[in-house]
């Protein structure tokens, strides 16, 4: 093979053990013999949706199996020799040295008893790299490098004393220290809001600018990959759907997968006009927790009946607490909620059943809104029965009919969540929403959890059902693009104050504010170059700084 | 304020408070055990009148709350008071008791602490294979049978067969360090046997626990060994549950020794609490029960602190 070739992936095949209780050990194929080629200096984006087996991958090229994963067949060459051969001590010996690791959440993957520097420089000193002052030095080169405050301290402070973008930059300040010859990303930024990504990317893509390291660079964002690799690499099922430069991928995509992908975030939206009198009204909410500070301050916003209020800000805006507020869950400290023409009881406990039947929720993650051990038909039938008292085969006829609503099969009733897709659940979860036929739903970030293409299905029939039932959605969302996609009206969140508030045309209308701005510029488009255009053209700085 | 140090102040209050709730406790169950102290010293015989004059002269005629005060403002200037059937003081008898009773206790604990963790430590680094499973049955085994029982094995095997080490630890002030070390040799493995297994087992657990976090992905990702891997990133991150139950376990060598003590016929604590108890001797087994009590307190608010100590979040807030 060629010398320039660092990683050399050959009909690379993994399976998994599934041991579910009461059923005898099953094995199951996750990667079909996936080949691929890095060159030294180049970056290949891996991308698919989840179970597409890309996370996988990645971590075969360190000879590592998450969690009863194993590497069933194939080949993985690194600096000319196939790991897959190695035993625990050879592994060891390339691993953190030749190849190393960044993962999704830096706050978990740093351990938090030891000093942010002492675990930037082990595998420096486990390996023999370099002294510990070269080390310590190199660090804080690297610090610097990646743009953390502070670069020469930074390192004395402890995980939880840094912020989670700050953070992820430390982690790949870790990866770096040991000059890998490979790094894999697996989802660097994922977890961070859509303003301090950027911030990570742009310090990320200079990063492997300046140090000529190959990576493997892991996401389920076509946009974010766009910005930092050579190549793409798509993924599906654990086959290859696709393989092509950057340009290729994004500009002239071939397969019918490929060119969705592109595609998604496409849904257009006509704006409704608001109504003379709106259902909702919330006036001048003031709130927190305890005897905390202020979560919210002064928040007044309207929700027209069968319209979208879409409230968008980033984790710690105070988006989640409105609606806990609206919900009765937390009764604000002063404001008033009307609805329709009368004040809504502040607290929960002691509202009417009709008002509580009226305004449904649904949540970020459907798994956990769900009992596991009901079945679908009494996870749906059981609103149908508290708020109606319809039981039996009406019941059953009634739950069916939801299941068709949202383009589920009737069957599916008999089933138990486990058995479900994400988006498969997160329908369900809209089924039993529906089932209370309110008048108001609180969607908290309904479609963050998911893959882009199920995302896009749960939005265009979160739409298709507000035509047709005519339900208004307080809709939550840290997402821009989702934002677009459904709304008639948006309220931009900023540490617990308004930033903007007003129709869709309105508030995407610059003048822009400053935040707003950086928020809007901030949603990764599909495009070559945006990441060095938008960095080039901030205004302020992102709040998770 | 340091919120560690603020924990640590709200821990030292509480601990105090409850002692002092164990103090009334103690008082309030030796008054209403049965039985009267002037009869049980001056026997079958005495006449109606002594049992009086004893009475009064024993101030046992005033309120209970008024001796109960008596007793605890004694305390506080470091005067247990007298033993009735013997007149001396309890200070001064309490006081080597309870040096040998802690001697025996340390030697134990110096022995087994380290022991359970090490032995924690490899039954995780070798989790399932024959290294584990011979840890955890030879633990559970020692921990099943009865003190008493390991007590007399251990004579059989090297006080009487070995000869190795005396049968019955005797010390006294004269003996030097390792002489005394070699006569607790026996009492210190018996009580070695019984809390090692509650240690290394609960070592193992924590220690597990924390294996399935990120960050040991993230160090084995580093390359890093399996034993670095536990020592350096495990470890730290399970010592507040270990400390507890090793705390828990010392609490039980200082407290619960007496079979042991009398096994070995050690002149501790143990002893001489048996010994007043069946005497009916009521300020001893107040004082007793208060020292054990206090002990016990001390030993867990330790463990509190090494707690709050050992977690970062706590000792460097943002």
């Amino acid at each position: 093979m060629a010398s320039d070739t660092f990683l050399d992936i050959r009909n690379l095949k993994i399976g998994v053990t599934v041991r579910e209780p009461g059923e005898r050990p099953r094995d199951i194929t996750i990667v079909h013999g996936v080949s691929t080629k890095l060159e030294e200096g180049k970056v290949l984006g891996l991308i698919g949706e989840s179970g597409a087996g890309k996370s996988t991958i990645g971590l075969s090229s360190l000879g590592y199996g998450r969690g009863g994963v194993e590497i069933t067949g194939g080949e993985v060459w690194v600096n000319g020799r196939d790991i897959l051969d190695l035993n625990r001590a050879g592994l060891n010996s390339f691993r953190g040295k030749e190849v190393c690791y960044v993962s999704q959440s830096a706050a978990a993957g740093f351990n938090p008893a030891h000093k942010l520097i002492d675990q930037v420089i082990e595998a420096s000193l486990e390996h023999g790299i370099m002294s510990k002052p070269e080390a310590m030095a190199r660090a804080r080169e690297l610090f610097a490098a990646l743009s953390l405050p502070d670069p020469d301290n930074i390192g004395d402070r402890y995980p939880h004393q840094v912020s989670g973008g700050q953070l992820q930059r430390v982690m790949t300040a870790m990866a770096l220290c040991p000059k890998p010859d490979l790094i894999v990303f697996d989802e660097p930024t994922t977890a961070l809001d859509v303003t301090t990504q950027i911030d990570v990317l742009a310090a990320i893509k200079n990063a492997i600018r300046v140090t000529g390291v190959a990576a493997l660079y892991i996401t389920h964002d076509l946009a974010v990959v766009a910005q930092v690799a050579d190549e793409i690499m798509v993924l599906r099922n654990g086959e290859t759907v696709e393989h092509g430069s950057t340009k290729q991928i994004i500009e002239d995509p071939q397969e019918e997968y490929t060119k969705a992908l592109v595609s998604v975030r496409s849904i257009t939206h006509e704006e409704k006009v608001p109504t003379d009198k709106p259902i909702i009204e919330m006036k001048n909410i003031v709130a927190g927790y305890g005897s905390g500070p202020k979560i919210l301050d002064d928040v007044s916003v309207e929700l027209h009946p069968g319209q979208t209020l879409a409230v968008v800000g980033e984790s710690g805006s105070g988006k989640s607490t409105l609606a806990r507020v609206l919900t009765g869950l937390l009764p604000p400290r002063s404001g008033e909620i009307t609805f329709e023409d009368r004040t809504l009881t502040p607290d929960q406990k002691s509202r009417p059943r009709e008002d509580l039947r009226r305004i449904q929720m649904i949540y970020q993650m459907a798994d956990t809104a769900m009992n596991p051990r009901q079945s679908i038909g009494t996870i749906i039938g059981r609103p149908l029965e508290f708020y109606f008292g319809i039981k039996g085969r009406k019941r059953d006829e009634k739950v069916a009919e939801l299941l068709d609503k949202i383009e589920l099969p009737a069957d599916i009733a008999g089933r138990y969540p486990a058995e479900l897709s994400g988006g498969q659940k997160q329908r369900v979860c809209i089924a039993r929403a529906l089932a209370a036929n309110p008048d108001v739903i609180i969607c908290d970030e309904v479609t963050s959890a998911l893959d882009p293409l199920v995302a896009d299905g749960i939005l265009k029939l979160l739409l298709d059902l507000q035509a047709r039932e005519g339900v208004a959605y307080l809709f939550i969302t840290h997402d821009l693009a989702t934002v677009r996609a459904i709304a008639d009206s948006i309220a931009v969140m900023y540490k617990g104050r308004l930033a903007r508030y007003g129709t869709k045309t309105e508030v995407l209308t610059p003048p822009f504010d400053d935040y707003t701005d950086l928020l809007l510029s901030s949603v990764p488009e599909m495009e070559l170059g945006w990441l060095e255009q938008v960095m080039a053209h901030r205004k302020m700085e992102s709040a998770g700084n | 304020m340091n919120p560690a140090l603020k924990l640590i102040a709200q821990r030292l209050a509480l601990g105090a408070l409850l002692l002092l709730a164990v103090s009334a406790l103690i008082f309030a169950g030796t008054q209403i055990l049965p039985g009267d102290v002037a009869q049980s010293i001056l026997g079958q015989s005495a006449t109606p009148e002594s049992l009086a004059n004893l009475r009064e002269e024993l101030g046992l005629n005033e309120p209970a709350l008024t001796r109960y005060f008596d007793w605890l403002g004694g305390i506080l200037v470091g005067d247990l008071g007298t033993a009735l059937t013997s007149g001396a003081d309890i200070s001064e008898a309490v006081g080597k008791r309870l040096s040998a009773t802690l001697f025996l206790a340390s030697v134990a604990a110096v022995i087994s602490i380290p022991l359970a963790i090490l032995l924690g430590l490899v039954a995780v680094r070798y989790k399932d294979r024959w290294p584990d499973k011979l840890i955890s049955a030879s633990t559970l085994a020692s921990i099943s049978l009865p003190e008493f029982f390991i007590g007399y094995l251990l004579i059989v095997f090297f006080a009487v067969n070995l000869g190795w080490f005396p049968s019955l630890a005797r010390i006294n002030d004269g003996m030097s360090f390792f002489a005394k070390l070699e006569a607790v040799f026996l009492p210190a493995l018996t009580l070695t046997l019984v809390v090692l297994a509650h240690m290394m087992r609960m070592t193992r657990a924590a220690i597990l626990n924390v294996m399935q976090s990120a960050y040991i992905e993230t160090a084995e990702l580093k390359g890093l060994g399996s034993f670095k891997i536990i020592a350096r990133h495990a470890f730290p991150n399970a010592i507040a549950p270990i400390i507890n139950v090793v705390m828990l376990n010392m609490a039980y060598l200082v407290v619960g020794v007496v079979v042991v003590e009398v096994i070995f016929n050690y002149p501790g604590m143990g002893q001489y609490l048996v010994d007043h108890v069946s005497k009916r001797d009521v300020p001893v087994v107040q004082a007793c029960g208060l020292i054990f009590a206090a002990i016990y307190i001390g030993l867990n608010l330790v463990a509190d602190v090494v707690s709050i100590l050992t977690n970062p979040r706590l000792r460097h807030p943002k």
